[in-house]
């Protein structure tokens, strides 16, 4: 039996600014069609781990191995800045906890999700168009939102927004850096659904980063908890919330789920 | 020559560590030893409390095994769940180990019909196939029609397992734990419910169950299990040297 | 110090064309380094001149480094010799370098413009000096240089498309008519000055070599002579060319680019050519044919 290569092979990230940490010899390997959740309070570290993962930011130490649609996996250190930006464009997609960031707040909503298309030389205004709408209708957005700009757009509407441009060159892997945060509850669940049912119906793989237990307990196939910039505790999400072992998981499972 | 077992449990021990209670430790079940048989329904049994459910959440490896092994035959070959890989334990969850649970989860805004269906999309079966399929079972567990297109999180408790059970049954999963589905059912449904494990035993499937009420473990039970037997020896003493953390 | 530039009406106290050696210098390096790699933005140490920004002081500075005594000077200001800055652009070369002007651009070497492209088609022993205002043409777009730098050399333009995208959905059709962005030479796409998308043609293949100056952004770039010029479009929404319904109201013309000129305060307009110096050869030509016409009819 040939074994499945991973997507991306994380090997002993460490980031270090000046002597203090961010993320200290993390690796973990992450495969096709998974979502993983990487937990921990604010200042865990796995911001930071996020961006050095989405080359966002050069570790000091590591390598990142991911695996190119032509089955090649090549040190994402070891790219050449337009390959990476390459990547980020058309095979990954990052969703920022703030819209704000990851969207063109002047630009249509149909150039917001067009943009990644015309980045890869499509250059028929309409089909770009059909594409974007169809997209907008996937996250719910109304087809005659298409021309109004995302400043006008409710939070959740831009979360939804973001999600659209992201995903319209059917990347492999998206990073979500607390997607489901600052939004009203029942705004965060329709969210999540959504972000449940393109999972399923994509086969993405996710990176997510939350510090909420129960979003990392819907969308998360496997968890990370960090602290102080480690990994403490790693495993299938359900076993490593329903039997945690390390004490300060307990003291998050526990803080969470007494609601 | 002998068949394998599908699901081999040697001496497998669990507690809990609770580093917020002073690192309280609560002995769960001590070398527990038995083996499923394909086409057999062996039930847990012993009164509540004695870690029935916490075996079943062991073996589907929502709960951690401090120790011992439990094999389980996935496809050609022999995997421990007491030190498996999540993926390889997903990949097992998806081809081999089905778990039907006393409650369903709940997807907000799915229908019944699509939760159901899909596990079965998941194995690559069509919607319009997967969706006549759900609709059978729903026929067959008298979940009204109205209901199929709906979301479950209002149904009653009682409609809800029958979804649950539904979704649970659907696959054609060799090693089926089944942690008392029938809790909240009618007499009408149980009977249904008994009709289907009936099936899975036809079909060969290893079933794993735990039944409060006595009539069904009477009807479908091919072993009973005394899950008192593996109650660990210092579960006293341990709880008596504890008993100064626990009050603290 | 130029010893020419010693007696009587010159100012004494001024170098030839008004700028030091060294800066003439400077700014020659960075226009060769333009003309190498057409459409990429030079930076270069732009320098205080007796005019204020956006009066055309980049234009200036590369007309200054590459002006000589033997030169011809035309200055257009959206298409005219004698508005305020192209008559002060002029007066300043006059004074500063002593060198011809004209109005006339056939008998130009050397013109300096602001918003237009002559009609008449351009030589090879000829050189156009934009005036540019803004470089970037993702400005708009992407407000950190550091990222606008990245996008070029990465060559990652679709950022350019998103802004026809928004036109056409907002319009129905690319409503930019001015500052079009073209891709030179294959390459670097680049902001062609607020000229009028009617120029853009003029500038693919284009005889003379045509410079570009921008004084408060300090940045030079350049087209060199047979350079592929495109207006970036959509294969549904082709680059078009603004055109006309009626030929210009003084000279008859069909195909040049015209002015709304406003004739009174009842809302009365005319069309008239843009370019003067073109309007007045036309006119002249109507003019002759018209003589020749009525001397035909009277020997007949």
């Amino acid at each position: 039996m040939t074994r499945e290569l991973p997507l991306l092979d994380a090997q002993s990230i460490s980031k270090f600014y000046g002597s203090r940490s961010g993320c200290e010899e993390i690796s973990f390997q992450l495969f096709s069609g998974e979502v993983i959740a990487i937990v921990g309070e604010s200042g865990s570290g796995k911001t930071t781990l996020l961006n050095c993962l989405s080359t966002r930011l050069m570790p000091t130490s590591g390598s990142i191995h991911y695996l190119g649609r032509d089955g090649v996996a090549r040190n994402l250190y070891q790219m050449s800045e337009a390959e990476r930006r390459f990547l980020m464009r058309t095979d990954w997609g990052f969703v920022h906890q703030n819209p704000s960031d990851g969207l063109r707040m002047a630009v249509s909503a149909g150039a917001n999700v067009g943009e990644r298309l015309m980045a890869v030389g499509e250059r028929h205004y309409g089909s770009i168009r059909q594409t974007a709408q169809n997209w907008l209708e996937r996250v719910e957005i109304l087809a005659d939102r298409i021309d109004d700009e995302p400043r006008t757009f409710s939070g959740g509407m831009r979360q939804r927004l973001q999600i659209a441009r992201n995903l319209v060159t059917a990347p492999r892997l998206v990073f979500m850096d607390e997607p489901t945060g600052g939004l009203d509850v029942s705004v965060q669940a329709r969210l999540l659904d959504l972000i449940k049912g393109l999972v399923n119906d994509l086969g993405l793989s996710i990176i997510i980063v939350t510090h909420d237990l129960a979003v990392a307990r819907l969308l998360s196939d496997r968890i990370m908890v960090m602290k102080e910039g480690r990994v403490i505790e790693a495993g299938l999400t359900d076993c490593v919330l329903d039997d945690p072992q390390q004490p300060y998981t307990q003291l998050l499972v526990s803080s969470i789920l007494k609601g | 020559m002998r068949a394998v077992s599908p699901f081999i449990i040697s001496n497998l021990s669990k507690s809990f560590t609770m580093h917020l209670r002073g690192g309280l430790i609560i002995p769960v079940v001590e070398r527990v030893n038995f083996s499923l048989e394909a086409g057999k329904c062996t039930v847990l049994g012993g009164p509540s409390g004695i870690g029935k459910s916490s075996i079943l959440k062991m073996l589907y490896g929502n709960y951690k095994i401090d120790a011992g092994s439990a094999l389980i035959k996935h496809g050609q070959e022999q995997v421990n769940i007491a030190c498996v890989e999540p993926r390889k334990m997903l990949e097992i969850r998806k081809k081999t180990l089905g778990y039907v649970s006393q409650f369903l989860q709940t997807v907000p805004r799915i229908s019944a019909l699509d939760i159901v269906a899909e596990p079965l999309l998941q194995h690559g079966v069509t919607q319009k196939t997967a969706h006549e399929r759900v609709k059978e079972l729903f026929t067959l567990l008298n979940l009204p029609e109205k209901l199929w297109h709906l979301p479950p999180a209002t149904f009653s408790g009682g409609e809800q397992q029958r979804v649950n059970i539904a979704r649970g049954f659907i696959t054609a999963h060799p090693v089926l734990l089944l942690d008392e589905p029938t809790a909240s059912l009618d007499t009408k449904n149980r009977q249904v419910v008994v009709e289907m494990i009936e099936k899975k035993k036809q079909e060969g499937v290893a079933l794993l169950g735990i039944f409060h009420d006595e009539d069904i473990r009477q009807s479908i039970a091919d072993k009973i299990i005394d899950v008192s037997d593996f109650a660990p020896l210092d579960i006293v003493k341990g709880r008596s040297k504890n008993e100064d953390g626990q009050a603290a | 110090m130029n010893d020419e530039v010693g007696d009587g009406e010159v100012l004494a106290s001024y170098n030839f064309a008004y700028l030091d050696e060294q800066t003439k210098r400077m700014i020659r390096r960075a226009i060769l380094k333009a003309i190498a790699i057409p459409g990429y933005q030079v930076p270069f140490a732009s320098r205080e001149m007796p005019m204020p920004y956006g009066w055309g002081t980049g234009g200036v500075q590369v007309t200054a480094a590459i002006i000589g005594p033997e030169d011809t000077l035309k200055v257009i200001d959206q298409g005219a010799d004698d508005t305020t800055n192209a008559v002060s652009i002029r007066a300043f070369f006059a004074k500063t370098a002593r060198v011809k002007t004209t109005m006339q651009t056939g008998k130009a070497t050397l013109i300096q413009t602001r918003h237009r492209i002559p009609e008449e088609a351009l030589t090879n022993d000829q050189i156009l000096v934009y005036q540019v205002p803004i470089p970037e043409p993702l400005r708009f777009l992407e407000p950190r240089e550091t990222e606008t730098r990245k996008m070029h050399g990465l060559e990652e333009y679709g950022l350019m498309h998103v802004k026809l995208y928004e036109d056409i959905a907002k319009n129905g059709h690319i409503a930019t008519t001015y500052a079009y962005p073209v891709k030179v030479a294959g390459r670097y796409v680049m902001d062609p000055s607020p000229t009028p998308k009617f120029d853009n043609p003029k500038m693919n293949q284009c005889e003379a070599l045509q410079l570009f100056g921008a004084g408060r952004e300090k940045r030079i770039y350049a087209v060199p002579p047979y350079t592929n010029v495109v207006s970036l479009d959509f294969e549904d929404h082709p680059f078009e060319v603004t055109k006309f319904e009626e030929p210009c109201a003084l000279c008859g013309s069909e195909g040049a680019y015209l002015d709304e000129v406003i004739l009174d305060d009842k809302g009365h307009k005319m069309f008239v050519c843009s370019d003067t110096d073109y309007c007045e050869k036309q006119q002249r030509k109507k003019m002759q044919n018209l003589g020749e016409e009525a001397k035909q009819r009277a020997f007949s």
